[in-house]
């Protein structure tokens, strides 16, 4: 996955999970919680789908490095290097 | 065979814990000993009409799009459509004493009024109360240690304001006799005056069809018929005490005790299955009475709860709206002080909840009317009688309740097409809750910990309540062990 699908890949998980939320104007350096409504729980489900659709386990100390889309990019990039974009999200 | 997780009981926290394990990639199965799910908020087909066992109302009514309120949350954890509820608001409800009344709704416009109007000294305190209610960041089912009754006595001047207040949150929610605590009081408060009422179209039917259809869809197993008759606990080392995490538990426990690791259940008919957690909705006293009974010894409190209710079911040909009622639930006291308490007689006529599913905001009104009244009950008092009396006093008891029906909200003697009861027998008969505590024990367990390793409860005795507190307790419990898998896995 190049670095481009890796941000797909986290949108169309939060379009799953959080289907009213608007996405297209994400900001890639502004944590996503400040931009869209997330809490504790939506980051749990947003590990789960990576899990489930990836096989990309993430423990919850590192859950502090998936705060913004560049974080996503950085922590998951080596993770999903072979990995195939999976869009799942009915946008 | 061995599973990931198995639950006890496809009620509504059970599902909720069901559908999120499946999410997880968990393999679970869902025990259910009767041949319907729904446990306490089921349905069952009577002379050709269906009838919901303990729908009254949703609370914490919240518009699609409101995510962070509870019914917000669990919709999104659960992925279901808000519009897939099909729910229709209430018009009103009241809390009727003598002489006085107080309507609210969905909005708080009203009750903000009604206080105004009826408590004209009050409404700055009532104001206040409502600014320093405990949100729901700081709501999580524990006990504050805390009275509601001395909280709100020392924030009113008016008692038969306190009285009426607590009234309805008793009715739908208290667990224990005559107060609450101030943190179930903050949640119940949450739901019944500043969220609200509604109704999904249909009653509570499609509502668990729909759970059970994520559930499924999600790669979960539902099992029916499959009552549980043991849970089965491996005594091991005594890592309770030994961790951090679970020092509360452990203080609850007397030296001796044993500690143990859940390792699966046996069911009525023989069958064994393994398992590597166990969650558990039959309630706090029914789950330990599972367990080995070394380490059902020295736990804490572990009575069942005090309270009971009676409910009787009319359903008439005309709508309660032709009978002159067009709100959706009252709740009565026929004096200036509320007692929320077991009754000494078979159940008490004096105070209760009147209420009707025809008067919500639908596209498909109801064909016939519908009223239910409840009342507190006397268990043990119930349980005392034979056969015969039992019938006479069912009948007795539904004369009463229909009684108070039309002297606080309207009448439907004379015009009864079909009529149902159920007391507390029937209540613990179904729902296995002993003594037929709908709320459960007074003691409440909001972590869900048993102090026995992967056993953890969800359900009535976390301390949520109604359908959306039901599911928020499965979804909270499984949530939370999955952090500390996703923790220790590392």
């Amino acid at each position: 996955m190049t670095n481009d699908e890796i941000v797909l890949a986290i949108k169309d998980i939060i379009a799953t999970i959080a289907p009213d939320e608007e996405l297209a104007h994400l900001k890639m350096d502004v944590r996503l919680r400040e931009q869209i409504e997330l809490d504790s729980m939506d980051f749990l489900d947003i590990v789960m789908e990576l899990r489930k659709r990836y096989g990309v386990q993430v423990p919850e100390q590192d859950y502090l490095e998936l705060a913004t889309l560049d974080g996503c990019v950085k922590y998951l990039g080596p993770k999903l290097a072979d990995k195939q974009l999976k869009l799942a999200s009915r946008a | 065979m061995r599973y990931d997780a198995l639950i006890i009981g496809a009620g509504l926290s059970g599902l909720g814990a069901g559908i999120r394990l499946a999410q997880f990639g968990k393999r679970v199965a869902i025990l259910e000993k009767h041949t319907v799910w729904g446990g306490l908020n089921s349905f069952y087909k009577l002379g050709g009409r269906l009838f919901d066992s303990g729908l009254h109302a949703l609370t914490n009514y919240a518009p699609r799009g409101e995510r962070t309120k509870p019914l917000g949350r669990i919709l999104r954890q659960l992925r279901i459509d808000h519009d897939a509820l099909e729910l229709g608001e209430q018009s009103w409800s009241a809390v009727r004493f003598p002489g006085i009344e107080l309507r609210f709704s969905n909005d708080l416009a009203l009750l903000r009024s009604e206080i105004a109007r009826a408590f004209p000294g009050e409404a700055d305190a009532f104001e206040r109360l409502l600014a320093d209610l405990p949100g729901y960041e700081l709501l999580d089912g524990s006990s504050s240690g805390r009275s509601a009754r001395a909280e709100l006595a020392g924030r009113f001047r008016e008692p038969l304001l306190v009285e009426m207040l607590l009234c309805p949150l008793c009715y739908y929610g208290g667990a224990r006799e005559h107060d609450l605590d101030w943190q179930q009081f903050a949640i119940l408060f949450r739901a019944i005056f500043l969220e609200g009422f509604a109704r999904p179209a249909g009653g509570i039917r499609p509502v668990l069809d729909l759970l059970v259809k994520r559930y499924k869809a999600e790669g979960g197993e539902l099992r029916l018929r499959a009552g549980v008759a043991r849970i089965v606990v491996e005594r091991g080392v005594d890592r309770a005490l030994d961790r951090g995490v679970d020092r509360g538990i452990a203080r609850d426990f007397d030296r001796g005790a044993a500690h143990g690791r859940v390792r699966g259940v046996v069911l009525e008919n023989g069958e064994e299955l393994d398992a590597e957690h166990v969650y558990s909705s039959a309630g706090w006293v029914e789950t330990l009475a599972l367990c080995p009974p070394e380490h059902a010894r020295g736990v804490g409190p572990v009575e069942p709860g005090p309270l009971s209710f009676f409910e009787s079911l009319t359903v008439t040909a005309e709508e309660p709206r032709a009978l002159g009622f067009d709100g959706t639930a009252v709740f009565f006291n026929d004096s200036p002080r509320f007692d929320y308490r077991s009754p000494d007689a078979l159940v008490d006529p004096h105070s209760g909840v009147i209420c009707t599913p025809n008067n919500y905001a639908t596209t498909e009104p109801l064909t016939e009317g519908l009223l239910r009244v409840t009342l507190l009950a006397n268990h043990a008092k119930w349980r005392a009688l034979d056969p015969e009396r039992y019938v006479a006093e069912k009948a007795r008891a539904a004369e009463l309740a229909l009684a108070a029906a039309a002297r606080f909200a309207f009448d439907v003697r004379g015009k009864a097409v079909f009529q149902d009861t159920f007391t507390p027998l029937t209540i613990e008969r179904f729902t296995g809750h002993a003594g037929g505590a709908v709320y459960g024990s007074a003691h409440k367990r909001p972590d869900g910990k048993t102090g026995i390793d992967g056993l953890s409860l969800v359900g009535t005795d976390q301390g949520f309540v109604g359908i959306v507190g039901a599911l928020l307790s499965g979804i909270t419990v499984v949530n939370r062990r999955a952090l500390e898998g996703a923790g220790s896995a590392s």
